[in-house]
């Protein structure tokens, strides 16, 4: 599979998820397209990393280019569990607060 | 065509309509739904891509614990009836607008990258998604980031149990 084709996959969900964090106001759908953004990355490190892997291979049948990306691939995930955890705390605090999970509440946080 | 690339053809369908899905549904509950399918897709990339662990991760780690907790959330709230206040029409035209042009931008700048001309990505085989190859790196060139990870692990689960926490 030519490489372009994820490149395009992973931008067509990127942005997908840049317009859901535009356009919508609830702070969970917010969040969600966030995770969208993060996982069309993802998607688009390992594609990378097979596409090293596939162009090393020739070289040398035992190469292992590419698992660093993989690892990151993986170490995104952990941040991005320990993200939603803290996150939607938050949320679930601002509902207790005002009843709402309106961002646009977010606007004056001091009071 | 290969049966590889009819799937992944198919696969890619779905994971761009249930994307567009999560942004048009006025449910929060099935906006939840949908992103699932959204990694479900995903992890099938994963599979054909031979990246097993990762597939697997994906699988447990997002399908299953985060989505599961957004519900979770969903539910305690009671969202379903409230309806959500909309943003005025201007501003989601010009949110679908700049969407599409950070899309534009970055198809034609892939298009005319001369680099990337016949780079193929490898389906199917390759060992180094497997278990063995990622395992033997992650603990030994990444044991440091693998621990530091443990500790923001450790301070996310107190810091949502503060945040959380009724006074």
């Amino acid at each position: 599979m030519p490489i372009q084709y994820y490149i395009f996959l992973a931008a067509i969900l990127f942005s997908i998820g840049v317009v859901g964090v535009l356009i919508r106001r609830n702070a969970i759908i917010v969040f969600m397209c966030i995770e969208l953004m993060l996982n069309a990355v993802n998607l688009l490190m390992v594609a990378f990393s097979k596409m090293h892997y596939a162009a090393a291979l020739t070289a040398d049948a035992k190469t292992a280019v590419g698992t660093d990306a993989q690892l990151f691939v993986f170490f995104i995930m952990v941040v991005a569990a320990a993200e939603v955890s803290v996150g939607l705390a938050i949320i679930v605090m601002m509902y207790r607060s005002v009843h709402s999970v309106d961002i646009n509440f977010l606007n004056r946080l001091k009071n | 065509m290969e049966p590889t690339e009819i799937l992944f053809w198919i696969i890619s369908g779905i994971a761009i309509f249930s994307a567009l899905m999560v942004l048009l549904s006025k449910n929060p509950v099935y906006s939840v739904l949908w992103l699932i399918v959204v990694f479900f897709c995903i992890t099938n990339h994963y599979i054909l891509l031979n990246a097993q662990f990762l597939a697997i991760v994906n699988m447990i780690v997002y399908a299953g614990a985060i989505m599961v907790l957004f519900l979770f959330v969903i539910m305690l709230m009671n969202l379903n009836t409230i309806t959500e206040p909309r943003r005025t029409l201007w501003i989601r035209l010009a949110g679908v607008v700049s969407g599409g042009l950070l899309l534009t931008v970055i198809i034609s700048t892939v298009r005319s990258a001369v680099d990337l001309n016949d780079k193929k990505v490898l389906m199917n085989t390759g060992d180094i998604g497997l278990i063995e190859n990622l395992g033997k790196v992650l603990f030994t060139s990444y044991a440091i980031p693998f621990e530091i990870s443990s500790i923001l692990f450790l301070s996310a689960m107190v810091g949502a149990v503060v945040i959380g926490k009724k006074e």
